[in-house]
């Protein structure tokens, strides 16, 4: 059932090249990079039981990073991609030390804590950001001289990476750190007992996490040639965390469907609402209130259903 | 040295208006467990409120709306309490969620009830003249303000301590599980103080109104500023909110004035450093 | 003289005023059998806990085969060659019990470092694990889930676990509890047959089932030890019974 489900989404990745127009190719590109930074956050969430409301911290420092050196500093895109890469991760080792001080309610805090501190300095530090202007005028890269200018090409580009970064997420999941990593997730102190040693699974998962959102930090300043902080806000995050928990933090492709689910309602929605604000809570109070496990696992629960199967909820690699 | 003078009382005025929006969230946080990422946007509803009713009727009472605009915003978070959060009771994260989902509700609403301007509120008629101190000129309304929060404190520590509701109140902080097994209506008294808190933090939004005015951002403003408090000030301790608030205050107050670009960091910084080396705050009980 | 299996030298913690552990001393040699004893609040548990390392003692000492280990976290200590079980199951709720048991052999092989392969790729675990489930008698149920199976069968299960790391002291907090008389008698003759080179050392409430066990007793109160020793001398003395029936 799982295999058809995955034959099926694969199989109209592939589509919209070739039956869609413009504006449907790079919605499907927004999804991609939106799926990306969900999956990203879902190993912390979903997988590693640590909910963070600062994962925009990471798309957006890998994106500010990039933009500056191309922008500011006649940087090739190559060595920017290195330099922010490593440079999220970094920064990704650090805010985990500190945060990783806390588990539960205090974890959360004191990421919000720290996007905070992000977004204030990127607002306010206009002479290097440009503040609330943001950052315009930038250029896509030209990976092996193909040039990544039209939409259909950008496709192309962003499905590549986002494949890679799903099977290599999936790959770290079912490996046996991805066993202890859910270990420490239920039974933190039991793992401790049997020789694990949590926190450093922890943080590991925290680096990992942000290296992806740089990853997917980087493909949104190159699909939008432009940043602003809103890309570091509390709604960033919010909004991504808010694609997971929609999707299912218990499974692997969930996520990436509830931001899909997320951008899609974005882009509708602000053609006919003023507010997607407004519409962002009402949604995240529908989510919480009806279908707090998110839609895949609704969706699977209700084939086994059919099937008269078990069910179980918990996050399963 | 009038420069210094200044911001020290914007400092104490901005820590009072900090302990009038924190203590409801301590109190929220400290019995409930909940961090209410809705406070901010109950504490700006206040200022639109006040706003709008201070600009519309000349000569309305300041005291008067911020009672009002507390009891309206009290409503409101009695109902979304009753309504929303009584029923994810075993899902504190689903909690935190739904506050903030409320957060975004509220503070859109305001953008579309209000619009994208910054609103004046008017500072009371009476207390506009300057207040004359050992030779230096004062802004009178943050004089009383200063005044205001020590009230406001004094009241809540009465209400805390010395009746029954209070002693309710600070049984269900100490050990949920031991209120309610000895009879305690936990769950009553959740909405109570939810109520109470959102309340507080709505008429401060009254009272902050002249020296902050109503503008979209505000709750983005103030949340941070009490849950900086709050840890620093330990949870569920009013003292800690009281102390608390007067630092952040002058920390804010004084950050702005000479640092502008790096705010954010002087601001949050004590907090990063409370919860990684100190997490019961300054006055709090471990195990919150 | 060979170093004692496990060694605690005045340990103390308090928790605010309340003294949990005064100055308590231990001597448990490499192959005993000792059993700790003592009414409710005596303080047994958060002795186990600060020879775990879950609880940090306010001062004392913790000895393994001669080393320090007091300032060691959980983790570390494991790799030392401790192990124990918990009063309250703590097992891994959703999964199957063979996974709950290969999670435990994975604890101390640098494989758990692996971000490439799966667990299952490490067929020497999955081996190990259908041993050690065997030898408490649950290979059949290995691939059920553990909220499937009874409240007994997980203790065995608690039992597989702490055993498949072979430990060389392994803590034991109420093996017995909560267990049906058959379900007691299983467990017992699985304890009796762990094999000598894994020192013992367990908390009992209830004395009569858990002293065939023990070749040698100690006996807390209020956090301190009152009387230690061979298990005839211990039983038979007269602070024991004092202990008990307050008299």
């Amino acid at each position: 059932m799982r295999w058809i489900t995955a034959a099926l989404i694969g199989g109209s990745l592939l589509l919209p090249p070739f039956f869609a127009g413009d504006f449907y190719i790079n919605l499907a590109s927004q999804i991609l990079i939106a799926a990306i930074f969900a999956l990203s956050l879902n190993l912390l969430v979903g997988f590693g039981g640590m909910t963070s409301l600062g994962h925009a911290s990471y798309l957006g420092v890998a994106a500010y990073i990039s933009a500056l050196l191309t922008n500011r500093y006649g940087f090739g895109h190559g060595a920017a991609a290195i330099i922010s890469i490593s440079g999220t991760v970094a920064m990704a080792g650090f805010f985990g030390v500190i945060a990783l001080r806390a588990t539960g309610l205090g974890f959360l805090m004191i990421t919000l804590a720290l996007s905070q501190v992000l977004w204030g300095l990127a607002y306010r530090m206009s002479n290097v950001t440009n503040g609330d202007n943001g950052i315009t005028g930038l250029t896509r890269p030209a990976p092996f001289g193909i040039s990544l200018e039209n939409p259909v090409s950008f496709y192309w580009f962003a499905l590549i990476v986002a494949t890679m970064a799903f099977v290599m997420m999936t790959i770290f999941v079912t490996s046996a750190f991805g066993s202890s990593l859910m270990g420490v997730r239920d039974q933190a102190r039991r793992m401790a007992a049997l020789g694990f040693n949590p926190w450093l699974i922890r943080w590991i998962t925290f680096v990992y996490a942000g290296f992806w959102g740089g990853i997917s930090g980087l493909l949104y300043v190159y699909y939008h040639k432009y940043i602003h902080p809103t890309s570091l806000s509390i709604t960033s995050s919010a909004e991504a965390l808010l694609g997971v928990i929609a999707g299912g933090s218990g499974t692997l492709g969930g996520p990436a469907v509830g931001a899909a689910l997320v951008l899609l309602l974005k882009n509708y929605a602000s053609a006919y609402i003023e507010r997607w604000n407004m519409l962002l809570g009402l949604v995240f109070l529908f989510i919480v209130l009806v279908m707090p496990t998110g839609i895949a696992p609704g969706f699977s629960r209700l084939v086994a259903k059919m099937r008269g199967e078990r069910i179980d909820d918990r996050s399963r690699a | 040295m009038q420069f210094w003078i200044i911001q020290g009382l914007n400092s104490l005025s901005l820590g009072g208006l900090l302990f009038l929006l924190s203590s409801g969230f301590s109190l929220i946080f400290g019995l409930m467990r909940l961090a209410n990422l809705t406070h901010g946007a109950f504490f700006m509803l206040g200022t639109y409120i006040a706003a709008t009713a201070l600009r519309a009727y000349d000569g309305l009472n300041l005291w008067v709306t911020a009672l009002a605009a507390g009891f309206a915003v009290a409503a409101l978070g009695g109902v979304f309490e009753r309504l929303v959060l009584t029923r994810l009771k075993t899902n504190p994260l689903g909690q935190v969620l739904v506050t903030l989902g409320m957060s975004f509700i509220i503070s859109d609403a305001c953008l579309m009830l209000w619009g994208g301007d910054s609103i004046p509120v008017p500072t009371p008629r009476n207390l506009q003249a300057p207040t004359r101190l050992f030779g230096f000129v004062f802004p009178t309304y943050r004089l009383v303000l200063v005044g205001l929060a020590i009230v406001a404190a004094v009241a809540l520590y009465f209400l805390l301590e010395r009746t029954r509701l209070g002693a309710m109140i600070r049984a269900g902080v100490d050990d949920r599980q031991m209120a309610r097994a000895i009879g305690i209506p936990v769950s009553n008294l959740f909405t109570i103080v939810f109520c109470l808190g959102a309340g507080i933090a709505g008429a401060a939004g009254v009272l902050g109104g002249p020296i902050l005015s109503a503008y979209p951002g505000l709750d983005a403003d103030m949340l941070p500023l009490a849950l900086i408090v709050v840890i620093l000030g330990g949870i569920g301790s009013l003292l800690g909110a009281f102390v608390g608030s007067f630092v952040i205050g002058f920390i804010y107050t004084f950050g702005i004035a000479l640092f502008p670009e790096l705010a954010y960091i002087i601001l949050f910084l004590p907090m990063i450093f409370v919860i990684a080396f100190r997490p019961q705050g300054l006055f709090g009980r471990v195990g919150a | 003289m060979t170093d004692p299996a496990l060694e605690v030298i005045n340990l103390k913690k308090a928790f605010g005023g309340l003294a949990v552990t005064q100055d308590v001393s231990l001597v448990v040699r490499p192959g005993e059998r000792r059993l700790i004893i003592g009414p409710n609040g005596a303080g047994k548990t958060t002795l186990f806990n600060q020879i775990s390392g879950d609880l940090r003692p306010n001062s004392g000492q913790i000895r393994l085969f001669g080393a320090d280990i007091t300032g060691l976290p959980p983790y570390r200590r494991a790799h030392c060659g401790l192990s124990r079980t918990y009063q309250i199951i703590t097992l891994f709720a959703g999964d199957t019990i063979q996974h709950n048991v290969s999670l435990a052999l994975l604890g101390l092989r640098p494989s758990r470092w692996q971000i490439w392969l799966p667990m299952s790729h490490y067929r020497d675990i999955a081996v190990e694990a259908r041993q050690a489930l065997d030898a408490v008698g649950l290979l059949h149920l290995a691939d059920r889930s553990i909220s499937d199976i009874a409240y007994g069968e997980r203790r065995r299960v608690e039992l597989a676990i702490a055993l498949a790391q072979r430990p060389r002291v392994l803590l034991l907090d109420e093996p017995l509890a909560g267990l049906s008389n058959a379900e007691r008698t299983t467990v017992k003759s699985l304890i009796a047959s762990i094999p000598r080179e894994t020192t013992l050392v367990m908390i009992e409430h209830d004395m009569d089932t858990a002293l065939d066990l023990a070749e040698t007793v100690t006996l807390l109160n209020y956090g301190r030890v009152i009387v230690d020793g061979k298990r005839d001398a211990v039983i038979a003395d007269e602070r024991t019974r004092e202990v008990y029936l307050g008299t």
